[in-house]
């Protein structure tokens, strides 16, 4: 079994706090991912749980044993970099079995499981090349080899896709899920891209400034962001945000500083009278409605042929995004009126960017 | 051969030779001879004979006098072309020279002397090598011994002085530690003292530790360099850590990830370290001649110096073995000056 537990992590950098109190609980065979903005600490979150970084605090435990104090090599993982980092001077093959050659693995037993792993890859023909004569995606096959064929409890998987271009990026990400299907193992994967995350995850953590913001599965932290951070970093285009307050005798009523007002569902969320509250709305729940109580002016419009997305400011300047299947007839200029449904909103308090959802 | 005069009639343009050809083509001769002149001048010296090298003023090729065996006679006797006065025309050997006359015979007529106003005569000569400067390096000098201990001191010399440079290169290069830019600190600033200040201390140790007259006492002392552990901690510098962090996962020891990933991807900064030590130590010349006093421990180039003596110099030894001094040197650069140049290796990463 190779569930993965942190138990109030904690990494400082002398008087600067990194990772402050991570608690997660990886469960065995899942694909969990570690998504947030640069600097969030996720790779060094993955780098503690690999034991190439030292904790400061709290503690990791890898299948129910605590592995604090045990070196990296010993924890029975496998690393797959965001560079790759390939021996450089050595062929693809000598790549593939050093990790082998380290436990003594005999010389039979590591032909067999180079040649299977690298079928299973398709970097069969590439074994008598070194690194500097492969693309980029073939060397990222062969880091990802070289943690396949070493068999380990689990995969960490430090941002491998970064350096690829997207369509490739498309093709690498659908075979680490396939991987993922096949082998069983359980994976880490540090990305900072929310779509990634999406695909591939059973579970996504999201981190920022070194706190887990959200931990659960992609449609999870989709449809009930815990806060206003989540809910701006899950999905594409980014979550629109309305601030506003409620009025005084109505909960089901938002007053948005232009004075337009929004209805809301008086049930599902804790709002009360005269809160200062962020009304969120994804771009595809936004449409176009001669009634609809918010009307912007349009910024740009970008047609994609078999979708649209129109962009705006309100009349007190903030930003919205909608977007419109199939072709729009909407020019530059226009103002637009938008209907907001109130079965598709989230709401927030905007002083501590909470969900504001009733349990 | 056709691409060699390609490239070395090159023009700016392709076309005719521009002033600026001009200008290059003469920088670069001059170049060429300052730098190539003296070891042409030294190899063309090393072939000559004795009497040829004392010759003034001094000529470019070696030449060697044509000598005659005569009856009666146990040495060779040199020959000259008589160019003025009675005998004008004839060839003759000459027997010995008082003042301005000299005592010469016909070689085929021995019986008769003939004297021959010296400058009435021209030495018969032609081109020669004078190998037996060479040979006799071997006949009448140890110098395989010499040679021997010089190849023995750079070799293990170099050998012992990269293994301990590169690992302490590693440590200062890829571990932190307290204390790290202090060692680095206390390294560099070794180069600040001249060798010839720590040179008593020195000579002080090494007597004490016994090993005066002692090939070895040449080799440790100069063991680590401050020159070299920081040119191989820059170049380690530029290794990316994640190659370490990614041996570390595939269960590699630090040794062993010194020994199969740090080393060869240092290979170009080891190479050009190596060279400079191979250069160091072969031409060390002061440090040798402290410790090693007993002609059985020479270096080439302690020997070289035994040839100057106070009051006589034998020229034709001292150029032949300087030449044979040189060209180890000479072989060890032509074989890794690629290394020189290729300079830095291709990183696995982007």
């Amino acid at each position: 079994m190779a569930s993965i537990e942190l138990r109030d992590v904690r990494k400082s950098y002398g008087a600067v706090d990194v990772i402050k109190g991570v608690d997660l609980d990886i469960k065995h065979g899942e694909f969990c991912v570690f998504v947030g903005p640069s600097g969030c600490g996720k790779s060094t979150l993955l780098r503690m749980i690999s034991g190439l970084e030292d904790i400061t605090g709290g503690e990791i435990a890898i299948g129910g044993d605590v592995v604090n104090t045990v070196p990296a090599a010993d924890r029975g993982l496998a690393m797959v970099f965001q560079s790759y980092a390939l021996y450089p001077h050595m062929t693809v093959r000598q790549n593939l079995s050093f990790g082998l050659e380290n436990i003594n693995t005999p010389k039979a037993e590591i032909a067999e499981k180079i040649t299977s792993v690298a079928k299973m890859l398709q970097i069969d023909m590439l074994l008598d090349r070194r690194p500097k004569d492969l693309s980029g995606g073939q060397r990222q096959r062969v880091a990802i080899g070289r943690a396949v064929v070493r068999e380990p409890k689990v995969f960490l998987f430090d941002e491998p896709l970064s350096n690829l271009d997207a369509e490739l990026r498309v093709d690498m990400r659908g075979e680490i899920a396939s991987l993922h299907r096949r082998l069983g193992n359980t994976m880490i994967y540090v990305t900072h891209d929310q779509v990634e995350a999406m695909t591939m995850a059973d579970k996504i953590a999201v981190l920022k400034l070194g706190e887990v913001e959200q931990f659960g599965a992609p449609l999870e932290l989709y449809n009930t962001p815990r806060n206003l951070f989540v809910a701006g970093f899950i999905g594409s285009p980014k979550m629109n945000f309305l601030a506003g307050r409620i009025e005084d005798g109505d909960r089901g009523e938002l007053v948005l500083p232009s004075g337009e007002r929004v209805l809301i569902p008086e049930d599902g969320y804790d709002q009360r009278p005269g809160q200062e509250v962020t009304l969120g709305i994804r771009p595809t729940e936004m449409q176009p409605a001669a009634d609809g109580p918010v009307s912007i002016e349009v910024k740009s419009v970008e047609q994609l042929g078999g979708e649209s997305y129109i962009y705006g400011t309100t009349r007190d300047g903030t930003p919205l995004t909608v977007h419109s299947p199939g072709q729009t007839r909407v020019r530059i200029g226009e103002t637009i009126a938008l209907g907001v449904p109130p079965g598709q909103i989230h709401l927030f308090d905007t002083q501590s960017g909470l969900s504001l959802l009733g349990s | 051969m056709g691409k060699i005069v390609e490239f070395m009639t090159r023009t700016r343009g392709g076309g005719k030779m521009d002033w600026t050809d001009w200008l290059t083509y003469c920088y670069l001769v001059l170049g060429i001879l300052l730098m190539f002149g003296p070891v042409i001048w030294l190899v063309l010296s090393s072939f000559k004979t004795e009497a040829d090298l004392q010759r003034f003023p001094p000529r470019f090729l070696p030449y060697a006098q044509e000598t005659v065996m005569v009856d009666g006679y146990e040495d060779p006797l040199p020959l000259f072309q008589i160019t003025a006065g009675e005998y004008e025309g004839r060839t003759l050997a000459q027997l010995r020279r008082v003042g301005l006359v000299a005592q010469m015979i016909d070689p085929a007529d021995p019986e008769t002397r003939l004297r021959v106003d010296i400058s009435n005569r021209e030495p018969l000569e032609h081109l020669s090598l004078a190998v037996e400067n060479y040979t006799g390096l071997f006949e009448r000098f140890n110098f395989l011994r010499f040679l021997w201990n010089s190849t023995f001191i750079t070799v293990m010399a170099t050998v012992i002085m990269l293994l301990v440079n590169s690992m302490a290169a590693f440590a200062l290069s890829k571990y932190k530690f307290r204390g790290r830019m202090t060692v680095l600190a206390i390294v560099i600033g070794t180069l600040m003292i001249p060798q010839t200040v720590v040179l008593v201390p020195l000579f002080l140790i090494t007597q004490q530790l016994g090993m005066l007259n002692s090939l070895w006492g040449v080799i440790i002392p100069g063991a680590a360099t401050p020159t070299g552990v920081f040119l191989l901690r820059q170049y380690m510098i530029t290794i990316p850590d994640e190659i370490l962090d990614a041996a570390r996962m595939d269960k590699a020891s630090e040794w062993k990830i010194f020994w199969r990933i740090i080393l060869p991807l240092s290979a170009p900064a080891i190479a050009v370290l190596a060279i400079l030590a191979i250069m160091w130590r072969w031409n060390d010349f002061l440090w040798p001649l402290i410790v090693l006093s007993q002609t059985e421990n020479f270096t080439l180039q302690l020997a070289l110096n035994s040839f100057q003596g106070e009051l006589n110099t034998e020229w034709s030894s001292l150029l032949a073995m300087t030449v044979l001094t040189l060209l180890p040197i000479a072989l060890v650069f032509m074989f890794l000056q690629k290394y020189i140049a290729t300079g830095i290796a291709s990183t696995g990463g982007k």
